[in-house]
C-alpha cells in the first residue's frame, strides 16, 4: 500500500510508457518510485490488445498485448516500484504536487521530486471529424468496441462499417469477423493507408474486407440505433464528389480516425504543448518545458509500435531519476529540431548537444505524404548535411527513426537549429 | 379503477415541468406524462442554453412579455432549484455601418419590451472589453440581463421539485386522445390506459399541434420544426464569457457565439424549416453555415477544438398574436380556450421558450384563477430542490469529506468532466431516476467532454446494469431499440482460467 507523501519519481499512468519509465527510474538510482493508475490493473490499453505483434523490436518475439505488458508489470514489481491503482489524478502543479482521488484513499496530495507524464493518448471522436447525421446508439470508437469485445465479452453490433484505416480499426475488423460479425467496409478519407501495411495485409486482405481509399461517411442514418451510413467518395481536397453517394446498411459505425496525446494534466502543470504533435515539447531526455517534469510514450506523440513507447519510457525514467537524485537543473544550450520538407513532426523538438558526448540521439518522425520510392532522411544545419540515412519508402502510418551520431557533436553544438527533411533519392 | 387527477400535464419538457412545479404549490392532484424514456428529450434537449434578455420578440406579443418576465425569474429559480445559471450579459454586434440602423431599431424594440439596462457601446469599447471580437465591429448593444443556464438541469430540477411536492410523473406514456363529455375534457387516453382529469395541460412541444387538434381546436395551427445546428468548442482552447449575437436579419436572431455554464463555447444555430419532428440530424451544409456565421463575430474561431455537434428542433408555430394591434404570425399560444372546457393550451413555444417557461407557468396559474379554479396553497409546499453533489465543483476538502461518507465518490468515471461513480449511482436512484446513458449524461454532463464518452461508456453501461439489475445487453442510450450491445462473444474461450 502506497502511503508515503514524497517520492523521488512519480509516474502518471501504468501503460507501457509509464511502466518502462518507472523501471528505468528504479534502475538509475531513484530511491522510491510510484505509479498512479486510474484503472483497476496496470498495463494500460495493452490489456485489451489481445492480438499479437508486440515486442518484435525489443524481445524479438511476437507477443499479444497482455503478455507484453506482463513482462514489464513483473519487472516493475520485482524492482520495487509501488503501484497506486484505481486512482485518478485530479490535478498537478508546476512544482510537482499531485492530487489524487480514489475509493479507498480519498483525496491525497503526493509530492514528486521528478514527475513522468505517461497518460497515453485517446481516440479522436465523431465530433473531431465532424461527422454529420443523427446521434443513435451504435457509433463507437474502435478502442471502445475493442474493450467490449476483448475485456467484457460483449459484441457492440452485428454489421459494421469502419471509418478510418488506423491500426485499431483494422485490427478490430479482423477481431469482429472472428466473432461472427460482418464488416461491410473500411473507409479512408486519405488517398493512402493511415495504419501499418502489415495490418492491412493481415487484417483486411486476408479476410476479404474491402478498403475504400478517398471515401468517407457523409451522414449517419437512424434515430435509435444506426440503420445505415451514407458513404461518399472525396476529391484531393476532401470535398465529397456528387453522385458517388452509397447507402450502406449496418448497425454499427466504428471510428478509427486517429489518436490524440492526452495532455489535460500536462497543461495543469504548465507544460507547453507542440501544436503539431499535441504533446509536450521535449528534449532528448524527454524533459518538458517545466523542469523536473518528463513525459513518456504516447503522451508525447502517437507511436506506431509499443516497443518505441517502451524505449522512450526508459529514456524518460532514467532522466527523471537523475533529476530527482541530483535535484539540479543544468542550464544547457538546447538546439531546436525543425520539421523540413515532407516532415509532419519530429520528436524530440530540442536536443542538448552535451547528450551527444555519450551516445547517439534518436530522432523519430512522421512524414506528411507517402513516397513509395527510395528517400533520404536528412538532418541539415542550414545547407550543410549533418547526417542522413536511406529508406526504401516513407509512409505516414509508419514512423521513421534516425540518429544524430556522436561524431556530429561539433557540428550540432555550434548550431541553433537543425532541420529534418525527407527527400527523394 | 381509472385514476383521477385534478390536472394532467402532457409533456415533460421545460414548459411542462415548470408548469408542474408551479401547480404543485396548490392542493391539486397532478400527473405529468412523457412519451419518451426521460423528460427533457424534445425541444428542450437541443438549444443555445441561453436565457434571452427579451429585445428580439415583437413588442406586444406573448413572446415579448413572457421572455422579459421569465428572464427576471431565472436568478431565484436557479437558487431554489439548484441548477447552473450565470447572468453574463450579451452583446448584439453591428459589423459595418449597414448594420447600425437595424441595431438601433432593435434597441428601441428592447426598450419597448421593458428589457432592463440596454446600452449602446462603441466598437472600440467593445474591443477593449472583448478583444476576440471582429475589429470591424462598429458598435454593439449591451444587454446585461442576458444569461446562460444548464437547460437540462433547469428542466430536470423543476420536475424533481414537482415530484417532491406530490406530482406524479409517468415516463414512456404517450398521449393518444382526449376523453370528452360534450365540449368538456374529462380525461385522456394513453398507451398505458385512460386517466381522468378536470384539467389537461397541452405542453407537448413539437407535438402541441397534434394534441390540440385532437380536441378540435385551431385546425389551422401547425408546428413546423425549425432545426438549428450547433458546435461545442473545448474549454481548454477558447474562453469567452458573455454571449455575442450578430445584428438580426429577417431570418431570426442569427448565429451566436456564447460561453456556457460549463466553460465551453457554443456556436450556432442555423435555422432550417423541416417536416420530420424527430429529424435531429446535423448536416455538412448546416455546420458550414454555423462556422461561417460565428466567424463574422469572432474571426479567430477554428473547428480544431470542436468536442461536440448536435441539432435541436424549435417548435415553430403559426399562431397570430392575440393582441389585435400587433401584426405577428408566429406567437406563443397560452390560452384556456372557450370552445373546449378543461384545457390549458400551450403551443408554438419555440425560442425563447426556455427563458419564458417559468413566466408561462405563472400566467397559466392566473388564467386558471380567472377561469374560476379555486387554487388553495399547500402549507408545506417546498420550493427548494437540493442540488446533489457535483464532484467537479467541490474543493479538495469537500471532495475528501464526500468520499469519506460514500467511497463511490472517489472513483472518477468520466475523466474529462470529472464525474464520479457516486454521482452516477445517485442519479440512477434519484426521485426522477435516470435509466439510460443519455439520461445520466443530461444530469451529470458525463461523456460531453473532449473524449465524448470513449472512456466512460463501457463503465457506465456496467454501472447501469449493476444498479438496475439487468444485463448489460439491456442497457440503452435512450430507451428501447437503442441498446449499446447486441450479444456476447463466442463461448468456449476462457482467459486465464487454467490450473
Amino acid at each position: 500500500m502506497a502511503n508515503k507523501e514524497t517520492y523521488d519519481v512519480v509516474v502518471i499512468g501504468a501503460g507501457p510508457g509509464g511502466l518502462a519509465a518507472a523501471i528505468a527510474a528504479m534502475q538509475n538510482g531513484a530511491r522510491d518510485v510510484l505509479i498512479i493508475e486510474r484503472d483497476l490493473e496496470p498495463g494500460g490499453i495493452l490489456l485489451q490488445c489481445i492480438h499479437n505483434g508486440f515486442g518484435l523490436e525489443i524481445f524479438k518475439q511476437d507477443l499479444p498485448g497482455p503478455s507484453y505488458a506482463q513482462k514489464f508489470i513483473d519487472d516493475a514489481i520485482s524492482s520495487g516500484v509501488e503501484l497506486l491503482l484505481d486512482t485518478m489524478v485530479l490535478d498537478i502543479t508546476p512544482d510537482r504536487r499531485i492530487f489524487t482521488a480514489s475509493r479507498k484513499g480519498g483525496i491525497r496530495e503526493i509530492k514528486a521530486r521528478a514527475l513522468v507524464l505517461a497518460m497515453g493518448c485517446r481516440e479522436r471522436t465523431r465530433a473531431q471529424v465532424r461527422l454529420p447525421g443523427t446521434r443513435p446508439a451504435g457509433v463507437y470508437t474502435a478502442g471502445t468496441a475493442q474493450r467490449w469485445v476483448n475485456v467484457e465479452g460483449y459484441m457492440p453490433g452485428k454489421k459494421f462499417v469502419i471509418l478510418g484505416s488506423g491500426d485499431i480499426g483494422m485490427i478490430m475488423a479482423r477481431r469482429l469477423t472472428f466473432e461472427g460479425a460482418k464488416v461491410e467496409r473500411v473507409l479512408e478519407v486519405m488517398p493512402f493507408l493511415t495504419g501499418l501495411t502489415r495490418n492491412y495485409v493481415q487484417c483486411l486482405l486476408d479476410y476479404d474486407i474491402e478498403l475504400q481509399l478517398q471515401h468517407t461517411v457523409k451522414r449517419i442514418i437512424g434515430n435509435k440505433r444506426v440503420e445505415a451510413i451514407e458513404a461518399v467518395a472525396v476529391d484531393e481536397k476532401w470535398e465529397p464528389i456528387p453522385g458517388s453517394e452509397e447507402i450502406i446498411p449496418c448497425d454499427t459505425l466504428l471510428l478509427s480516425v486517429g489518436l490524440i496525446p492526452e495532455n489535460e494534466l500536462s497543461r495543469k502543470a504548465g507544460v507547453i504543448l507542440d501544436p503539431l504533435t499535441a504533446g509536450p515539447f521535449v528534449d532528448d531526455r524527454f524533459e518538458t518545458s517545466v523542469p523536473g517534469v518528463f513525459a513518456a510514450g504516447n503522451v508525447v506523440h502517437v507511436y506506431d509500435l509499443v516497443d518505441w513507447v517502451t524505449q522512450a519510457g526508459f529514456v524518460s525514467g532514467k532522466a527523471a531519476a537523475l533529476y530527482a537524485v541530483e535535484q539540479e537543473h543544468k542550464a544547457e544550450k538546447k538546439i531546436l529540431i525543425c520539421s523540413g520538407e515532407n516532415v509532419h513532426h519530429v520528436v524530440p523538438q530540442h536536443v542538448c548537444a552535451d547528450s551527444l558526448k555519450g551516445a547517439d540521439i534518436k530522432l523519430q518522425l512522421r512524414v506528411k505524404q507517402p513516397v513509395e520510392t527510395a528517400v533520404w532522411v536528412e538532418v541539415r544545419k542550414g545547407a550543410n548535411l549533418v547526417s542522413r540515412r536511406a529508406e526504401r519508402y516513407a509512409r505516414p502510418g509508419e514512423m521513421i527513426t534516425l540518429r544524430l551520431p556522436v561524431k556530429a557533436y561539433d557540428e550540432v553544438q555550434s548550431a541553433d537549429e537543425l532541420t529534418v527533411a525527407v527527400v527523394k533519392r | 379503477m381509472t385514476q383521477n387527477f385534478d390536472v394532467i400535464i402532457i409533456g415533460g419538457g421545460i414548459v411542462g415541468s415548470m408548469m408542474a412545479r408551479s401547480l404543485s404549490r396548490y392542493k391539486l392532484s397532478i400527473l405529468l406524462i412523457e412519451k419518451e424514456t426521460d423528460i427533457c428529450m424534445g425541444a428542450t434537449s437541443g438549444n443555445s442554453a441561453f436565457v434571452h434578455a427579451g429585445y428580439d420578440p415583437v413588442p406586444g406579443s406573448l413572446k415579448a412579455y413572457t421572455n422579459v418576465e421569465g428572464n427576471e425569474l431565472y436568478e431565484q429559480l436557479s437558487i431554489d432549484l439548484g441548477f447552473d445559471f450565470e447572468r453574463n450579459g450579451d452583446y448584439v454586434v453591428a459589423i459595418g455601418q449597414e448594420d447600425v440602423p437595424a441595431l438601433e431599431r432593435l434597441m428601441a424594440q428592447g426598450k419597448r419590451n421593458g428589457v432592463p439596462g440596454l446600452e449602446m457601446i462603441s466598437g472600440m469599447e467593445l474591443l477593449k472589453r472583448e478583444p476576440l471580437v471582429n475589429p470591424e465591429a462598429v458598435c454593439a448593444m449591451w444587454a446585461p440581463s442576458g444569461g446562460t443556464c444548464d437547460p437540462f438541469g433547469a428542466n430536470i430540477a423543476a420536475c424533481e421539485n414537482a415530484i417532491q411536492n406530490g406530482v406524479q410523473v409517468m415516463l414512456e406514456t404517450e398521449f393518444l386522445d382526449f376523453i370528452l363529455e360534450g365540449s368538456r375534457i374529462t380525461g385522456i387516453r394513453t398507451n398505458r390506459g385512460e386517466y381522468l382529469c378536470r384539467w389537461a395541460v397541452n405542453a407537448a412541444g413539437l407535438y402541441a399541434d397534434d394534441v390540440m387538434h385532437k380536441a378540435g381546436l385551431r385546425p389551422e395551427f401547425k408546428i413546423q420544426p425549425r432545426r438549428g445546428e450547433y458546435y461545442v468548442l473545448d474549454e481548454a482552447e477558447i474562453e469567452l464569457k458573455p454571449c455575442f449575437f450578430p445584428t438580426p436579419s429577417t431570418a431570426g436572431k442569427g448565429i451566436l457565439v456564447a460561453g456556457t455554464v460549463h466553460g465551453n463555447v457554443i456556436i450556432g444555430p442555423n435555422a432550417e424549416v423541416i417536416e420530420d419532428k424527430e429529424d435531429r440530424a446535423v448536416t455538412s451544409a448546416g455546420l458550414q453555415e454555423v462556422i461561417c456565421g460565428a466567424k463574422k463575430i469572432i474571426p479567430s474561431l477554428t473547428l480544431r477544438p470542436v468536442i461536440s455537434l448536435f441539432a435541436g428542433l424549435r417548435a415553430y408555430g403559426n399562431a397570430p398574436c392575440e393582441n389585435p394591434g400587433v401584426d405577428y404570425g408566429h406567437d406563443f399560444i397560452i390560452e384556456i380556450p372557450s370552445k373546449i372546457q378543461g384545457l390549458v393550451n400551450l403551443g408554438g413555444i419555440e425560442s425563447p421558450g426556455l427563458t419564458a417557461a417559468p413566466a408561462i407557468a405563472i400566467r397559466v396559474i392566473e388564467m386558471l384563477k380567472d377561469a374560476g379554479e379555486k387554487l388553495e396553497e399547500k402549507k408545506d409546499w417546498n420550493p427548494v430542490r437540493q442540488r446533489r453533489p457535483r464532484f467537479r465543483h467541490l474543493s479538495m476538502e469537500e471532495r475528501a469529506n464526500l468520499i469519506r461518507k460514500d467511497e463511490r465518490y472517489g472513483r472518477v468515471v468520466c475523466r474529462c468532466e470529472m464525474v464520479t461513480e457516486g454521482e452516477i449511482v445517485a442519479e440512477i436512484h434519484a426521485p426522477l431516476p435516470a435509466h439510460t446513458y443519455d439520461a445520466i449524461k443530461r444530469r451529470t454532463w458525463l461523456g460531453t467532454g473532449r473524449c465524448l464518452g470513449g472512456f466512460d461508456l463501457p463503465r457506465v453501461v456496467n454501472i447501469l446494469s449493476r444498479e438496475l439489475e439487468v444485463s448489460p445487453l439491456e442497457v440503452s442510450k435512450k430507451g428501447p431499440d437503442s441498446e449499446f450491445l447486441t450479444g456476447t462473444t463466442k463461448p468456449g474461450m476462457t482467459w486465464g482460467a487454467e490450473g
